[in-house]
């Protein structure tokens, strides 16, 4: 089970308001979890990946046990403490003013 | 509901405003999805209950939303915009090929006869057509791929395709225009194109009546006389009366020709509405002064309208998409401005209120007429 963390306004897209917990199949990787959760709440799809390349958008960063994973190549397998949900896997939207 | 909807797209999201025939007392709903550019709504001709919107972020990338019960609720339909083929490339600022990028909606446009069909005019300029709802999108391809698509090059509000007019006699004639490419026309349903700029003269390109390279703000139509088309221009207001084969300048005695929104009387074809801009580096109206000018000759004599409009110490833009006309027995005319303000008029632009003040930058606006 992976906990993630989403920003503001894709909570409000998926219609939560907290912590998501998911189940994803095989090794837990940044493509994977996004895959599930693109799965469980098709408003989010296309919003942390650009739907035509399939690249993080460059706004939105990954981090997890206080790291920064967002440079990672998309399937290189998530830190144990995030694939046994001792630790959230966050995606962020990048700080910015306006 | 028997009375007007206004659908107004913002910087920080969208807000609808609603009244009865007499326009005086309004309801404002919103902001719907907070924070996020929506840069327009519009609602089907044939079902006024389906709402389209476009939702973006910087952030997020884009979304659709739809609504079947006029604003009630909305969903999140497809958002997949990917250009048909290969990518290929327009010119950068620099003059230099850069390949097409999807960023954004700009104008949706529902079908006159079908709720589930919508056009879609998008930056990196392309139209993009629905007939499922929106869930899918296909992009009409043949207008990045007549020919001078290599050439078109962004202005500075990026490379938009931002208006669609869809001729109501003849469905398969579409008129659509980019910043900063010019005006084009399909009379096959969106399969082949062809450039209608003839009688554009813009100083700010190197061939100044070039067949395309001119930076057309926007275009408006009369519903009964689909071949005259209305145009503001970067500079000029320019009027067509063979669907945009040739055009000339109706500018007038306005006090600017510089200027990005105009429109047409819901009654009155040859009565036409524009609101000047001081010029290309100053967007805000001449002398502080908020004034929409009409014409009811269709170009050349224009008229200040200022009943109600703030007529000093006034800086704000409006937007190519921040005007629409009601269909009421006496036509009303609204327009948003990037402070914030939505104006109403009741009786075709003789006065004028607003009916909110404090919005974040309006972007577009649309109007209902609700029997």
């Amino acid at each position: 089970m992976i906990r993630v963390v989403l920003p503001a306004h894709l909570k409000t897209l998926a219609g939560v308001n907290r912590e998501i917990e998911l189940d994803v199949e095989g090794v837990p990787t940044q493509r994977a979890v996004i895959d599930a959760l693109e799965a469980r709440f098709p408003a989010l799809t296309g919003t942390i990946r650009d739907p035509a390349t399939q690249r993080r958008r460059v706004f939105v960063r990954f981090f997890a046990c206080e790291d920064d994973l967002s440079h990672e190549l998309p399937d290189t397998p998530l830190p144990d403490a995030v694939v046994t949900g001792a630790e959230p896997f966050f995606i962020i939207g990048a700080m910015a003013g306006g | 509901m028997s009375g007007v909807r206004v659908l107004v797209g913002t910087r920080k999201g969208a807000f609808i405003l609603t009244s009865d025939r007499k326009r005086k007392d309004w309801k404002v709903s919103g902001p719907l999805w907070g924070g996020w550019e929506i840069y327009h709504l519009k609602g089907s001709p044939v079902d006024p209950n389906r709402l389209y919107a476009s939702q973006s972020t910087s952030w997020f990338g884009q979304l659709i939303q739809r609504s079947d019960d006029g604003g009630a609720t909305w969903n999140p339909v497809g958002n997949q915009f990917q250009y048909d083929g290969v990518t290929g490339t327009h010119q950068w600022y620099d003059g230099t090929p850069h390949p097409w990028e999807f960023a954004r909606v700009w104008h949706l446009e529902p079908s006159l006869s079908d709720p589930d069909t919508v056009l879609a005019g998008v930056e990196d300029a392309a139209l993009f057509q629905s007939s499922d709802g929106g869930l899918s999108w296909q992009e009409l391809s043949g207008l990045r791929g007549h020919g001078s698509g290599p050439f078109w090059q962004p202005g500075a509000g990026g490379m938009c395709l931002h208006t669609i007019i869809v001729s109501p006699t003849n469905p398969q004639r579409i008129v659509i225009a980019i910043s900063s490419a010019g005006v084009f026309r399909s009379d096959d349903g969106g399969v082949s194109w062809h450039p209608i700029n003839r009688g554009l003269h813009s100083e700010g390109i190197p061939d100044s009546d070039a067949e395309v390279g001119h930076c057309v703000h926007h275009v408006a139509m009369h519903a009964s006389r689909p071949d005259v088309l209305f145009m503001q221009k970067h500079w000029d207001v320019m009027r067509s009366d063979d669907a945009g084969d040739s055009w000339v300048e109706v500018s007038g005695n306005l006090p600017s020709d510089f200027g990005f929104t105009i429109d047409v009387h819901a009654h009155e074809p040859e009565t036409v509405y524009v609101v000047p801009i001081t010029s290309d580096s100053e967007h805000f109206p001449p002398e502080g002064k908020l004034r929409v000018y009409r014409s009811r000759t269709g170009g050349n004599e224009w008229e200040p309208l200022t009943k109600g409009l703030p007529q000093a110490n006034c800086y704000v833009d409006v937007l190519r998409d921040a005007m629409a006309v009601d269909s009421l027995d006496e036509c009303g005319v609204y327009f948003g401005t990037t402070g914030g303000q939505v104006y109403v008029s009741a009786d075709a632009g003789d006065s004028w209120k607003p009916i909110v003040r404090d919005l974040p930058a309006v972007l577009s606006v649309e109007v209902q007429t609700l029997a």
